[in-house]
């Protein structure tokens, strides 16, 4: 880095601030880390939310949670350095990676088992317009819903 | 210097991940089946475990990483309890059952002629 900033002052004359150009670039790689990794755990748990059957639940729970944890615990060890803490993390981010599909796949094995069937076929959203009133009843009515 | 940018993406993420935990409870209470609320518990608690880490990380202390490692195994393991439990009615049964074939049935009345010899 010192290499750099002498480099940068001979050829060309400015003085780059080389230390608050990494500061920035750490902050904004960990910060988008962390940000995608809370859109994933977000849309997973509207997955969870939202999904039909018990089997796509399990799925958009399971495969985001998985990704959407990983991502915001490097986000975190992006900023933590080298230190204790940074173990600490790495072995969250390892006991997660190992157990969380681990889990949901027990889950799904006793569901499985125990009789629990999936739906199959076309599946036909629930209509928004019952429970929100009148403001969706001409799109519903225009997609032949209701 | 980049202190203050961090501090307002850990508070944002720390409040989404909150309003995804919240989501998370409603499937948790209003599951039809055992194995929905199973599910949410298993991804509550991973969703604890992320905000333990953020939250240690925005108070600055390194306390909440421990409880969030304890947490992420204590969650894997309550998870299987609660499933072998609603499935055998007990902790103590073998998780699966024993193999039933010819030859396993052979072997076991083989034992049982040479212990009560």
């Amino acid at each position: 880095m010192a290499a750099d900033k002498a480099h940068g002052t001979q050829s060309v004359g400015v003085d780059i601030p080389w230390d608050a150009v990494l500061d920035w670039g750490l902050a904004l790689a960990s910060s988008g880390l962390i940000l995608s990794g809370v859109f994933f755990v977000l849309a997973g748990a509207l997955g969870v939310l939202r999904m039909p059957d018990f089997f796509t639940r399990m799925h958009a729970a399971g495969m985001t949670d998985t990704l959407g944890a990983e991502f915001i615990l490097f986000g975190l060890i992006l900023q933590t350095g080298f230190s204790q803490m940074t173990l600490k993390l790495l072995l969250v981010a390892f006991f997660l990676f190992l157990t969380s599909p681990t889990a949901t796949h027990a889950i799904a094995n006793a569901a499985l088992k125990s009789g629990l069937k999936p739906q199959l076929g076309t599946y036909k959203a629930p209509d928004l317009s019952q429970i929100e009133g009148s403001s969706n009843e001409a799109d519903s009515d225009k997609a032949g819903g209701h | 210097m980049t202190d203050g940018f961090l501090l307002k993406v850990y508070v944002a993420a720390t409040i989404l991940l909150m309003v995804g935990m919240a989501l998370i409870l409603v499937r948790l209470i209003a599951g039809p089946t055992l194995y929905d609320r199973a599910l949410a518990v298993n991804s509550f608690g991973t969703k604890i475990v992320l905000f333990l880490c953020m939250f240690s990380l925005i108070i600055g202390r390194a306390d909440g990483v421990d409880i969030a490692i304890l947490y992420a195994l204590m969650n894997f393991i309550a998870t299987v309890a609660i499933l072998k439990f609603f499935r055998y009615r007990a902790l103590s049964e073998p998780m699966a059952p024993l193999p039933a074939s010819a030859k396993f049935d052979a072997l076991r009345e083989r034992r049982r002629n040479e212990r009560s010899r």
